[in-house]
């Protein structure tokens, strides 16, 4: 460490550090990028195995054969759903009592902030039925869980047959350790999310529902079933959860070895794997499915119902299937083998499911990017952040002017912009949802609209508003002030964008990404229009815009401007219902964090 | 010789009860009772000759001077709302409650010797029970048998909610039957078709008891319980049929012959509506259990007739209608509220179901001390207000030595639901003190609630001989209630637990912030810079020297 201490080599350094600051920065971006794209490539990557002891060596044999009347069962369902105009209680309850199970009911009801134009609700009401198939000789404190959402239409009914046949047949078998729950969830995440309140006796998004009469002690793990075709060509595995949580990666290792086992096609983004990595389309396909990966992660919404068991620590995953290969058909019964499989292994844990990595990327099933992998192309992007803040003379000019006079107008530069910055965030989390009825009263619009348009309304206005607030206080703006406050600024985005990616790697990098190449680089001296351009075009809400086109390029359904301006409409919608029903928290921290942080390097740019 | 109870001092009763639950599940119920009239305790004379008592546990009830002691070992929760209330209850897991002899000096050393020993007769794990998990309820556990023994510091009471119910369990609770495995209703006690089932508890108690009517001379009972339960669909292949062969693959084809007494019963109250049963027997017998009179076919096994023709005994019950949910007039259950791995809230539902009588219950809680309770939350609702204990004895844990112990006296209003509720933190523990499989979780206990609960029926309170021994384990002392304990299920709490495979990590990361950041940096704080002027040569300091005394500025 005579590299600090020793003044000469100190010096040294920093004049190296000085002098080089921008390529240095720059080489650490291209880097950053580089080594990000690289992630995917097959060689680079570590192939997934079982950890966990319980799960790997243990034989579990698949005997499950009623496919035929788990279809016939999705017909019934379907006959008494449609009778009852939704959810069918009163059967669904018969229909899991005859087969042996305790059978239960949880009522609930929600009122939306605003509707939801998507699935069309705003007052939702619904019941909840749940069978538990008690194992013998086990004293109530472990659980599985399976799931299928009762959904409107005809979407999803197969999933609910197999479900009952399923149940029906695990009730038969003398080896269970835990007890089964079998839950058929109405209004898909909110049902699932009253219940799980409901389990957990917890309320933390103002949900209304009866309590729980039936339990069955600390749930291991859950999967979610969605099938809603006889026929299915291939099953898929969803794994993002609120918040960008992911379950443990020994869940998609299970998942992977039964289809290898069974010979079934298994995709993950909904894309098969490939074996040409060394071509350019084996790349492609492989970052393609990373990509899809990172975007749904970054958006922090669940993915599926399993996306709300993860924050009570449950491993969760959704099976969805697909109907699409054409030449790959196989029947319900190999589902349910797969399923039985799975629910066998997981009965025959000892610890919760913890020996696998929690932080992970995925380019294909087998292949899997860990913490250690991805976290260094974050930490190059924050790393440019820090290289900044030692800008030539940056840092030296700001302590100095601090310590002659720590209460000058130094500090009061500073904490005006950023208390400005900070309460148009305030606003921009608040107003929309509160100011919906007064805006729908003075435009033609629908709540949902009003919502959204206000949210643009007030993230635009935002714009306008700070940029001259530090001359209602000190007049113009002095060199040394726009110093302060861009070294404030640089040291808070990255604090947030480290303490973001440590939680959601995805969001984190996304954010990363987009933000700091224009914050790194911003000063009141550079061109006004051109650098305003630059800034707003690398805006959150434009990194939105961004990442909704890019995914639905990815998803190989690449949309028109206007299309892409609707589809961000509704992602902005979406992110403040899933922030209200389910408290989701990209929402708020972009609102009262990124965007103030982002206001505050706007408000260097018309510094004068 | 033993067809002369009034000659040998000692005699022995065996009994099958067979109830068939409204699940379409089947109880079966055994007893054997070991009565006899001598006295462990005596200083003088040493008991050394045994002949059904076993030696095993008359030598520990003397050398631990042991009043009473209830031990029992059970694999599964009886599922209260489907089966209704069992003969004897126990928790999942093992309990061991023990009242020890005012004349002991050192309970707690006696108490962990004894545990040991237990340890060793029943093949278990009880050798874990200790300070850490023991207490000593005030008024939950009062003694069964003779004497009124109200000093709990003569009381240790214990569970082991993990332990792990097994054939290596079974077999050393079959060697202390007269009989063993060999004759009697103890044929039919087959680990295969014992652990083929939904619930399996096994269970002995001992206590002093009177030896007869007039309560001249006090006698010791030793009773051995086995309860299990056949499910429907795993055992019963889902046809509601039950035979004796089905559920323990074997038939009845004489009595123990040291038995005075070796009865089958089956509950037929519910006959002829429900079920049929064959072949019938023409003894029918009476008896009010738990609050309700029920009607029993009994087979005597003493008797040649009772097995027919084919020299065995195989009782046959078909189902013939269906029934629905039960509505026990008391019921508890309990669970985890909350999320996360700070805090968390233990609820404890209590249900009087019945419909216009109200009754107190007592509520015995015992929480490891790394759950540390927060007893100023304690709440307790019932039909949405607050409903004051009437008692309470809460002792707070020590941590590492002693667990929470919380007593609760609590009225319960007519068909109400009763709320405890108790917010916790979890404790994180020395790295050492971690189980091996420290993400299954750690367990606490079952609660207890005792209570005595209106009767149906005017209960009996005369004690004779000739009473089924189902029917007669708890005192009754009212007509008008009886005596009825309900055991919620064990809690699975997960503890912040740290990932045991990264010690080595963490000792590389550790030394090398420590060494490489934090010394470079606090040398650097505290280090104090000066500015190291260059020394001037000789000839200059001289200079400056007189220029100093002149008053003229000096050299650089």
């Amino acid at each position: 460490m005579g590299l600090l201490s020793d003044p000469n080599r100190r010096k040294a350094l920093t004049n190296l550090l000085t002098r080089l600051n921008a390529p240095i920065c720059m080489v650490c971006y291209l880097a950053a990028i580089v080594w990000f794209m690289g992630l995917a490539f097959e060689p680079f990557t570590l192939r997934t195995y079982m950890s966990e002891n319980a799960m790997g060596s243990t034989m579990v044999e698949e005997r499950f054969s009623s496919g035929e009347r788990a279809l016939s069962l999705a017909k019934e369902f379907d006959a008494h759903k449609t009778k009852a105009g939704g959810m069918p209680v009163e059967w669904l309850v018969k229909a899991m009592q005859a087969r042996g199970l305790e059978v239960f009911t949880q009522s609930f009801s929600r009122k939306l902030p605003f509707p939801d134009e998507n699935k069309e609700r705003y007052m939702v009401r619904g019941t909840n039925v749940y069978g538990i198939l008690r194992a013998p000789r086990a004293p109530r404190t472990e659980a599985l869980v399976i799931t299928a959402p009762c959904s409107p239409g005809n979407s999803n009914n197969q999933a609910v047959g197999l479900l009952l046949a399923l149940a029906q047949y695990f009730r038969n078998q003398i080896f269970w350790a835990k007890d089964i729950i079998f839950l058929v969830n109405e209004h898909d995440l909110i049902g699932m999310q009253a219940w799980l309140e409901g389990y957990h006796h917890t309320n933390i998004t103002g949900m209304e529902y009866s309590p729980l009469q039936g339990r069955a002690g600390s749930i291991q793990a859950a999967l979610s079933l969605e099938l809603s075709s006889d026929v299915i060509t291939s099953l898929d595995l969803i794994l993002e959860g609120l918040n960008g949580q992911l379950p443990n990666l020994d869940l998609a290792n299970l998942f992977y070895a039964f289809c290898q086992k069974l010979g079934v096609l298994c995709t993950i983004q909904g894309k098969l794997q490939r074996n040409d990595w060394d071509t350019a389309e084996g790349y492609t396909h492989a970052a393609q499915t990373m990509m899809l990966m990172v975007l749904k992660q970054a958006c922090g919404r669940s993915w599926g119902d399993h996306g709300l068991f993860l924050r009570y620590h449950i491993e969760a995953a959704s099976i969805r299937g697909i109907n699409g290969f054409r030449h790959y058909k196989m029947d319900v019964a190999t589902i349910g083998r797969l399923l039985e499989g799975m629910v066998r292994k997981l009965n025959n844990l000892l610890e919760r499911l913890h020996q696998s990595y929690f932080f992970y990327l995925l380019p294909s099933l087998s292949r899997f990017v860990s913490i250690g992998y991805y976290m260094p192309a974050f930490g190059l992007l924050a790393v440019i952040l820090l290289l900044r803040v030692s800008f030539p003379g940056l840092m030296l000019h700001v302590c100095f002017s601090v310590s002659l006079q720590p209460s000058g107008p130094g500090v009061l530069t500073v904490l005006t912009p950023v208390v400005i910055s900070h309460l148009t965030g305030v606003a921009l989390y608040l107003l929309p949802v509160h100011l919906q009825e007064m805006a729908v009263e003075h435009f033609p619009v629908s709540e949902t609209e009003a919502v959204v348009l206000t949210a643009v309304a007030i993230y635009t206005a935002g714009l306008a508003l700070p940029h001259n607030t530090q001359r209602l206080l000190s007049g113009e703006g002095t060199e040394q002030g726009w110093k302060v406050l861009k070294l404030t600024a640089l040291l808070y985005l990255a604090v947030l964008l480290g303490c973001t990616a440590l939680i959601n790697f995805s969001l984190g990098f996304v954010l990363a990404v987009t933000l700091v190449p224009i914050t790194a680089s911003m000063t009141p001296h550079m061109p006004k229009a051109l650098s305003a351009l630059a800034m707003v075009l690398l805006s959150p809400a434009f990194t939105i815009l961004y990442c909704v086109f890019i995914y639905q390029e990815l998803i190989e359904a690449p949309v028109s401007v206007s299309e892409g301006w609707m589809l961000f409409l509704s992602v902005i919608s979406q992110g403040i219902l899933d922030h209200a029903l389910y408290g989701s928290l990209v929402y708020p921290l972009l609102a009262l964090f990124v965007y103030p942080c982002w206001l505050m390097f706007w408000n260097i740019l018309f510094w004068s | 010789c033993s067809h002369h109870p009034g000659k040998a001092r000692d005699q022995f009763q065996e009994e099958l009860v067979i109830r068939p639950l409204h699940s379409g599940d089947i109880y079966a119920s055994f007893q054997f009772r070991t009565l006899w009239d001598t006295d462990f305790l005596q200083e003088r004379q040493k008991v050394s000759h045994y002949r059904l008592f076993p030696k095993s546990l008359g030598q520990v009830l003397s050398k631990f001077s042991v009043r009473e002691l209830h031990i029992s070992f059970t694999q599964g929760f009886w599922r209260t709302m489907q089966w209704g209330q069992p003969f004897i209850p126990s928790p999942p897991g093992a309990e061991l409650w023990v009242w020890f002899h005012d004349t002991v000096s050192d309970v707690d050393g006696n108490w962990k010797e004894l545990t040991n020993v237990l340890s060793g007769i029943f093949c278990a794990s009880l050798n874990f029970i200790d300070l850490t998990n023991t207490v000593q309820p005030s008024a939950s556990f009062k003694p069964l048998g003779l004497g009124n023994a109200t000093d709990h510091r003569f009381l240790r009471y214990a569970t082991l909610p993990r332990e792990i119910v097994c054939t290596e369990n079974l077999t050393p609770w079959k060697k202390l039957l007269p009989c063993g495995s060999k004759a009697g209703l103890s044929v039919l006690l087959k680990s295969e078709k014992l652990f083929h089932s939904s619930f399996h508890s096994q269970a002995v108690h001992i206590r002093p008891v009177c030896q007869d009517e007039q309560c001249t001379s006090k006698a010791w009972e030793l009773r051995q319980t086995l309860n299990v339960v056949f499910d429907l669909y795993t055992s019963g292949q889902g046809k509601k049929e039950w035979s004796l062969f089905k559920m323990f693959s074997r038939t009845l084809t004489e009595a123990c012959p040291l038995a005075t007494s070796s009865k089958v019963y089956v509950d037929i109250t519910d006959n002829p509506e429900l079920f049929e049963l064959s072949p019938a027997t023409p003894l029918l017998s009476q008896a009010v259990v738990l609050g309700d009179r029920r009607t029993y076919s009994v087979f005597d096994l003493t008797r040649a007739e009772t097995f027919g023709q084919l020299r065995s005994l195989n009782l046959l019950l078909r189902w013939k209608g269906d029934s629905g949910m039960l509505r026990p007039l008391l019921h508890a259950e309990r669970y985890v509220a909350g999320f996360g791995l700070q805090t968390g809230e233990i609820h404890t539902v209590i249900y009087n179901n019945h419909p216009y009588r109200a009754f107190p219950v007592l509520l015995m809680d015992s929480v490891p001390w790394y759950l540390q309770l927060y007893i100023h939350t304690l709440t307790v609702t019932s039909k949405s207000r607050d409903n004051k204990p009437s008692y309470i004895h809460y002792q707070p844990a020590k941590d590492r030595h002693r667990p929470h112990l919380l007593e609760m006296l609590i009225q319960l209003p007519p068909h109400s639901m009763t709320e405890v509720t108790v917010q916790f933190e979890r404790a994180l523990l020395k790295w050492t003190e971690y189980t091996p499989d420290p993400n299954h979780g750690f367990y606490v206990g079952s609660s207890v609630v005792s209570a005595l609960v209106p009767s149906m029926v005017a209960m009996n309170t005369n004690f004779t001989q000739d009473q089924p021994l189902f029917s007669s384990f708890v005192p009754v002392k009212e007509e008008s209630s009886y005596f009825v304990r309900v055991y919620t299920e064990p809690l699975l709490v997960n503890l912040p637990t740290p990932d045991f495979s990264m010690p080595y990590n963490v000792i590389c990361l550790t030394c090398t912030v420590v060494a490489v950041g934090y010394g470079s940096f606090y040398n650097l704080l505290t280090r104090t810079f000066q500015v190291d002027e260059p020394s001037l040569p000789l000839a200059k300091r001289l200079a400056n020297l007189i220029r100093r005394i002149r008053g003229v500025p000096l050299l650089a």
